[in-house]
């Protein structure tokens, strides 16, 4: 981390010195509170936070050529490690032709349903954010990319691993017993500095979207190890195994209906298993005579691990309604279930936001889970309903 | 292009027209009509790329105003609908999402969202074209690339607007998921650029009213507007779209219109 912001600092007065570098950002005001009493007495009952992130840009060479820096800082009331910095983008990008390269930290996203998000895999879970997993770690890459009539070919090469975060001790959103993430454990000697690789086939044929891929290395969702810590009371140690993963993605837009899939077959040393999600979105737009749209969104999640499965999606269905109002606010509203089929619990999930004025925005999130039996991956969330409200200014 | 109107009535009807010389006279009109819409077309073609700025000025009722800061990119496909890149700015919680489409003559286009919070390139439903475009009163139908075949037409007469000789034209979306079910369009006679239309929704209401001022000519041949003005007239709400620093003929190609290309728009 220390070499990282020293590099960083350099960089930034190289962007800064230069009057054409474009600068954007946010500053994000948040409230959470759960309204059922903890696990472990030393968790919170609510909690206000702030975060914030900058973004650098400066492009040459026409366009080309440019660099990107992205620090981000999160401050927590209560918890020291949602109280975090990372480095979401720091990278120089070149674009030839039918050729581009970009070398340094930065973010990449694969797949396209929305429940679960199998195939993507290349940046680490920063989980302390949300408990959605959609927000990521800058992650260090060289990424080459080749475009041609037959589709976009990208090779990826990680050279450092970055590890999930996770709430501490007085943190809500955790497991119980805690996890210990300074103890981390990997199945490849070189730890953090293993070499990782991936390549990624991606096209679309008239109404059709795939991609194809595979990655070989450490793989980003450890798996929990009962310990003992100092004092002898029990902690939950990630560890972190070698992996290979191919994957499938795929989407048909058939008119107002989306047709999705992301399928994976995953080995890794005495884990290997397959899992899909798939299903579809369909809109009814103008609802009413009115200009907002109604999205229905249904996703299977399949696991063949079944009860043993180290996600909590096995033979889940989630069923869910997008409200869009396309009004000058950009009011939205996605409210959403996750029922386990296999006589587990459910998820209930609402997000909801809306732009006041130019600059500010106002979201709204409530999570809640319902009869989550003692041996699912969740249960230590049973207990942790809460929402959160946050108010963001844009700049 | 008239085969969607003789399409649809039946054989013995079609052939009582065929005989009537009121039929004579329609079909002179459609014929008239695409011819127009056909030189309004070949004036424009060979551009080949465009690059411009946008800004949207959105007011409603209460006089209310919100504002979108956008730029676009164009590249003209000879055979095929243009594609399109529309990068937005402004408001600054939607800053780096942009919209590629490619348009097609005929059928559906394509169209894919990036959104750069999560690096994430979404392949969206382009049948939602009668939608509100970043709560405007531009729907995507609007805005999209205007293809000779995506109308069929009838031309109504001359007329003048504000001492400009103008044909009028009026033309039916052929997508049964257009918002309406005619435009009025009045187009310089001298110059052959749309001054003026008129859009009828689904009930046949004059819905909104397009004004295109302060056309520009470029490279001695292309013309381009300044201002478009849409006013609804149900809502009472308007939308300004002012374009800025017009520039054709920027090198942009194929490679600039990929999904790929998507994730390093600026």
């Amino acid at each position: 981390m220390m070499r990282y912001a020293s590099l960083a600092g350099v960089l930034l007065g190289l962007v800064m010195g230069d009057a054409a570098a474009e600068v954007s950002g946010n500053l994000i005001f948040e409230g959470r509170g759960f309204w059922q009493s903890p696990m472990d007495e030393r968790q919170v009952d609510s909690a206000l936070s702030v975060s914030g992130e900058i973004e650098f840009y400066h492009e040459w060479d026409e366009g080309n050529q440019s660099f990107t820096f992205k620090p981000f800082l999160r401050w927590d009331q209560h918890d020291p490690m949602r109280s975090h910095g990372d480095i979401r983008e720091l990278f120089w990008l070149k674009a030839g032709d039918d050729w581009e390269v970009r070398a340094g930290i930065t973010k990449v996203y694969w797949g396209v349903t929305e429940s679960a998000h199998l195939v993507d895999i290349i940046n680490q879970t920063d989980l302390v954010e949300n408990p959605d997993g959609e927000q990521k770690l800058g992650q260090p890459m060289v990424k080459f990319s080749l475009e041609r009539d037959w589709g976009t070919l990208d090779f990826f090469l990680l050279p450092w691993f970055r590890e999930r975060t996770f709430p501490g001790v007085r943190g809500r959103l955790r497991t119980e017993p805690r996890i210990d993430t300074h103890r981390a454990e990997y199945e490849s000697s070189a730890g953090q500095y293993h070499f990782d690789f991936a390549v990624r086939w991606s096209r679309a044929i008239g109404d059709w979207d795939l991609g194809l891929a595979h990655f070989r290395g450490t793989s980003r969702d450890p798996m929990l190890r009962m310990r003992l810590d100092d004092d002898n009371t029990p902690v939950l140690i990630p560890f972190y195994p070698q992996m290979d993963q191919t994957s499938l993605d795929l989407q048909a837009t058939k008119g107002d209906w989306l047709w999705k899939l992301e399928a994976i077959h995953h080995s890794a040393k005495g884990n290997t298993y397959n899992a899909a999600v798939g299903g579809f979105e369909y809109t009814l737009v103008g609802i009413r005579d009115s200009q907002s749209d109604l999205g229905i969104l249904a996703e299977y999640q399949y696991d063949d691990r079944q009860q043993n499965a180290l996600t909590p999606f096995e033979n889940d269905l989630f069923l869910g309604l997008r409200w869009t109002a396309n009004d000058a606010q950009s009011t939205e509203l996605l409210a959403g279930v996750i029922q386990d089929l296999s006589g587990g619990g459910s998820l209930f999930n609402v997000e909801a936001s809306r732009r006041l004025g130019d600059a500010w925005k106002l979201s709204l999130q409530l999570r809640a889970w319902f009869d989550v039996p003692k041996k699912d991956l969740f249960y230590p969330f049973n207990r942790d309903d809460y929402m959160e409200v946050t108010l963001g200014r844009y700049f | 292009m008239f085969s969607r109107h003789l399409s649809r009535p039946s054989l013995g009807l079609l052939l009582l027209l065929l005989v009537s010389p009121l039929t004579a006279v329609a079909l002179d009109a459609s014929e008239r009509g695409l011819e127009i819409a056909r030189e309004v077309d070949n004036r424009d073609a060979g551009w080949h790329d465009l690059k411009a700025e946008m800004t949207m000025l959105l007011k409603n009722r209460q006089g209310q105003t919100s504002l979108r800061e956008m730029r676009s990119r164009s590249l003209e496909v000879p055979d095929d609908g243009d594609k399109t890149l529309i990068i937005f700015d402004r408001p600054r919680d939607v800053k780096g999402t942009a919209l590629l489409t490619w348009s097609h003559k005929t059928g559906q286009d394509d169209q894919w969202l990036y959104l750069p919070a999560l690096k994430r390139v979404k392949r969206i439903s382009s049948k939602n074209k009668s939608g509100p475009f970043m709560g405007s009163e531009f729907a995507y139908e609007d805005l999209a690339s205007q293809e000779v075949e995506k109308y069929t037409y009838q031309y109504i007469g001359e007329d003048d607007l504000g001492g400009i000789p103008v044909f009028i034209n009026e033309r039916d979306p052929v997508d049964p998921n257009s918002g309406y079910t005619r435009q009025r369009v009045l187009i310089d006679k001298e110059r052959f650029i749309p001054l003026k239309i008129d859009f009828y929704d689904r009930k046949n209401e004059l819905l909104k009213t397009l004004e295109l001022r302060g056309y520009q000519q470029y490279l001695g041949k292309y013309w381009r507007p300044d201002e478009m003005f849409m006013q609804n007239h149900q809502t009472g709400k308007s939308t300004l779209l002012t374009w800025k620093s017009y520039a054709f003929q920027q090198g942009l190609g194929e490679r600039d219109f990929t999904r790929n290309s998507l994730k390093r728009a600026r």
